[in-house]
């Protein structure tokens, strides 16, 4: 029931979007180096303005009575972007956007090919997993990008983006049905659904973790040089990975709710400590360390960020470690 | 009242750090009640999350009595060496394991010692009306100013309209009042406390449903009807709690099986299987009979417990006759699956021959005469099936040892051997038979399936699902709702103009955690305020702007 020319077809899209990443990621480079560049020349000084502001004055201070009307939703999550040096061309940056918005078109093209070829959702072996988490980071990233000024981040979510594909093909399977323990469409669907979609955002937010790290140790040396000075302050990053952290782990809190849900169905108890149960356990864990972590002031906030990138290891681990080398009832890599 | 020292955050009033509460010189109830801060801070907890993630790891890495008891004992004769060690430190029962244990239950207990003040807390600050706005808003995190035209009284009034249309609770009014302040998103915390309280409640129902469930292993063969009962399945296991009192009685019969494997795909996926489902007919005493359709996803419903399909194997059917034709025993004969193509193992016992019978071997259900392998199976359906058997002579239960149902005790016999001295061995197709030296035979019939059921009674999973429900519907609110204070001040403009009544209004917005969002809020509070202040009096006259539109 698999239709091979469809196979085929979804095949050659995931590598053309993989080709146009590239080639985003060299223009969302070059971005970064031109608007680095422009800005730390600029702002000679290499100290950058301090970190904590205690006290900041709104838009509102002008003393007039005229006040933009602030919707709450629009600025919800979002603090203000990096204002781009005027005069700096941002044409490598724009480029990189659009050369991103192709990709995603063709990876969530490549993944719908599959679904047809199949016949059924795409999310029943390692590769259709890497195609899906995928397609939902790029358009996460994509959507996300229209409401504010997102170039910068370009770089940090395209290189793990193509990193994932990659391994997709490494561990490529071939288009056919599902063995039967996957075989219900139901909880397959809301279960995986949702472990792809999480694992798209922790990737971003583990994406924006990084940048902070290097921002901010730049910024305690007071030597934020080169492409680093073309991204936001290290507050604000850090305050944007918690945010995309404080939706990624609800969705994740639900996928382990639905796998249990699923497991008691196939196999008679919801919760049997499978090596696949584990971790997916030891994930849940770490990100909740990290939300403590990140609520008490006896961490601070590059401590807590640590812990979450602890989080992101531990699902490179469920993804590759734990699908290919441990035998476990969730073998469904597909891999021989 | 903090007046020129504004708080950064709204701290709760009992302190979040509790490690630093214990001071020098304490005796022994001293030390507790230090102990008990140390196990409830938040540091602690975090710890022993930290330790919880680790923990389980080596769950994953070695095979585990409770998911795998084979795969162990695999392990174990592999090891020799390293195995007791590890099973001296629970490595292969870890989640069962005094360590494990250790951290979770201190988990436990500093959840509890977290969540009874943080509830009585929580209530107080339901009960109580946000307090009064400090003295200079400068210092707060998010600010706006505006001058407006209007008199203090009738701004003060817009304000707290505006405030109460958002929903935030004000506090009270006062005489000579300048200032307002209102709360907003309790429901953050009320998410907080019933997560944290689901969380404990999950813990518990796991443990209720381990202490009080049982389990229950069985395999029946196409048209074989079992009944349930305490000494009739392959393997049972009782939580420590449950009584073989709670174990129904019943009646199955597996009227079908079917099952399917790929054939269209080449490489790895080759042979996966497809589709297991069948038909089962169950029979509760006191009701009429009921066929329901099963499968591995769809388990057979019993009353409150479930079968699950869990495994499927082929038995091939063996007749054995004497020299005399007599029929020593025919039976359909469990064989065990090895691999992905199904070649299986198993043993016919033979005892109504005397010295006994044992027939060792294997079955394939597509044969594959592989130059190094020997025989393989090439495909898990049954393509070319054929049984392949060696024969012993002998006492087949010595010493009345008990013994696997799926291999022979070889010690107390000897292997047959034909005239040449070379040991008896037959490959046999359906319908075949082969003649052992002696005139006996061995007929291969031919072969149906059976199916590996469990029967699972576990009474903690129903409130393990609710409860995990609350928990994500207590953390959607945890994380999703916003805590906020925002203080609004009208102070008299330094510059009016005689006559003239202008008001500078401030919006000072204090959060509780992260919350970018703030200074919107506080922009939008004032931009209100500003809009819906009423205008000037035309003829500057005071007292007369009570009424807001
Ligand atoms: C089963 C283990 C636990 C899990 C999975 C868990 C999970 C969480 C999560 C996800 C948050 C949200 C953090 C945020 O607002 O960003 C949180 C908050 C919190 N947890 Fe836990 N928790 C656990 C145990 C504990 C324990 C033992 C304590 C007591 C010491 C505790 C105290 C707190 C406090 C005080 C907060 C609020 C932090 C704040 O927003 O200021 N938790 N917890």
């Amino acid at each position: 029931m698999t239709d091979p020319q469809l196979a085929l077809a979804s095949d050659i899209a995931i590598w053309a979007g993989l080709a146009v990443l590239a080639l985003a990621l060299i223009s969302f480079s070059a971005h970064l180096a031109v608007t680095g560049a422009a800005r730390q020349g600029r702002s000679d000084d290499t100290v950058p303005q301090p970190t904590a502001l205690l006290v900041r004055t709104g838009t509102g201070t002008e003393g007039s009575a005229t006040f933009p009307d602030a919707a709450p939703t629009s600025a919800a999550l979002e603090p203000p972007a990096v204002d781009h040096p005027a005069g700096v061309t941002r044409r490598w940056g724009v480029l990189g956007m659009q050369l991103t918005w192709l990709a995603t078109f063709a990876v969530l093209a490549g993944t719908l090919m599959r679904g047809l070829s199949v016949q059924r959702w795409p999310l029943g072996n390692m590769y259709e997993f890497a195609i899906v988490a995928a397609s939902f980071a790029l358009v996460v990233f994509c959507t996300w990008s229209l409401r504010q000024d997102r170039l910068w981040l370009g770089p940090f979510v395209v290189l793990p983006v193509m990193v994932v594909l990659v391994a997709g093909k490494i561990w490529y399977t071939e288009a056919s049905q599902l063995m039967p323990a996957l075989d219900n469409t139901m909880w397959l669907t809301i279960h995986v659904t949702l472990a792809t979609l999480s694992v798209a955002l922790f990737v971003i937010g583990a994406a924006l973790a990084v940048t902070y790290l290097l921002r901010d140790a730049a910024e305690r040396k007071s030597r934020v040089r080169g492409w680093l000075a073309a991204l936001p302050q290290g507050d604000k990053l850090e305050a944007m990975t918690y945010g995309m952290h404080i939706f990624a782990f609800p969705l994740w809190t639900f996928t382990l709710i639905t796998g249990a849900i699923w497991a008691e169905v196939a196999w008679g108890r919801y919760w049997g400590w499978d090596p696949k149960e584990v971790w997916t356990f030891v994930i849940w864990v770490v990100y909740a360390a990290y939300l403590h972590s990140r609520a008490t002031s006896s961490w601070t906030k590059r401590q807590a960020t640590y812990v979450a990138l602890t989080g992101m290891l531990c699902v490179i681990i469920n993804y590759t470690v734990v699908n290919l080398l441990i035998t476990g009832l969730h073998s469904y890599s597909g891999v021989a | 009242m903090p007046d020129t020292q504004t708080p950064q955050r709204i701290e709760p009033t009992y302190p979040k750090d509790r490690t630093t509460m214990g001071g020098p010189r304490l005796g022994p109830l001293g030390w507790a009640r230090w102990g008990w801060r140390q196990l409830t801070s938040m540091r602690t907890a975090i710890l022993l999350l930290l330790l919880l993630a680790v923990a389980a790891i080596p769950g994953s890495l070695f095979p585990q009595r409770s998911v795998d008891p084979v795969r162990v004992r695999a392990f174990v004769e592999d090891n020799p060496g390293l195995a007791p060690w590890l099973d001296r430190l629970f490595l292969f029962d870890v989640f069962s394991s005094p360590w494990f244990a250790s951290i979770y239950l201190l988990l436990m207990v500093s959840l509890v010692g977290c969540i009874v003040p943080r509830t009585a807390q929580h209530a107080r600050a339901l009960r109580s009306e946000p307090p009064r706005a400090p003295r200079r808003l400068s210092r707060l995190p998010a600010l706006a100013e505006a001058t407006v035209p209007g008199a203090p009284e009738g701004v003060l009034a817009a304000a707290r309209d505006v405030l109460a249309a958002k929903g935030y609770r004000l506090s009270r009014a006062g005489t000579g009042d300048r200032s307002v302040t209102g709360e907003k998103g309790y429901l953050k915390e009320t998410g907080n406390l019933i997560f944290h309280l689901a969380m404990l409640g999950v813990i518990v129902a796991f443990a209720a449903g381990h202490l009080l469930g049982w389990r229950g292993e069985i395999i029946i063969k196409e048209g074989q009807s079992w009944t349930a009962g305490p000494a009739s399945f392959d393997t049972l296991n009782l939580g420590p709690l449950a009584s073989t009192d709670d174990i129904p009685t019943f009646t199955v019969q597996l009227d079908r099986l079917d099952v399917a494997f790929e054939t269209q795909t080449e490489g790895a996926q080759f042979g996966q299987p497809r589709r297991f489902d069948g038909l089962a007919t169950v029979d509760i005493p006191g009701r009429d009979p009921e066929q329901q359709q099963f499968a591995v996803n769809h388990p057979v419903s019993v009353g409150g417990d479930s079968i699950f399909l869990l495994g499927n194997g082929y038995a091939p059917v063996v007749t054995v006759r004497d020299p005399d034709g007599q029929v020593l025993y025919s039976e359909a004969v469990t064989f065990l699956p090895q691999d992905n193509n199904y070649a299986s193992e198993g043993a016919i016992k033979v005892t109504g021959r005397d010295p006994g019978l044992g027939l060792v071997g294997g079955f394939l259900p597509t044969l594959r005469l592989d130059p190094e392998l020997g025989m393989t199976s090439s495909f898990p359906g049954l393509g070319d099936p054929a049984l392949a058997l060696t024969a012993f002579e002998g006492d087949l239960f010595a010493d009345g040892r008990p013994q696997s149902v799926f291999t022979i005790d070889t010690e107390q016999m000897t292997q047959m051997t034909d005239a040449d001295g070379a040991p008896v061995a037959m490959l046999l197709r359906p319908g075949e038979y082969f003649e052992l030296p002696d005139g006996t035979t061995v007929e291969f019939e031919g072969v149906i399936r059976w199916a590996g059921l469990l029967v699972r009674h576990d009474p903690g999973r129903m409130p393990a699902l609710a409860l995990a429900l609350a928990a994500a519907a207590g953390l959607t609110l945890m994380l999703g709702v916003r805590h906020r204070r925002i203080y609004v001040r009208i102070d008299p403009a330094d510059l009016t103009p005689v006559g003239a009544s202008r008001v500078v209004v401030t919006v000072g917005g204090l959060p509780k955690g992260t919350d970018p969002a703030l200074q919107g809020v506080v922009d939008d509070v004032l931009g209100r305020i500003t809009a819906t202040a009423p205008p000037p009096p035309q003829p500057p006259t005071r007292g007369s702007d009570e009424d807001t539109p």
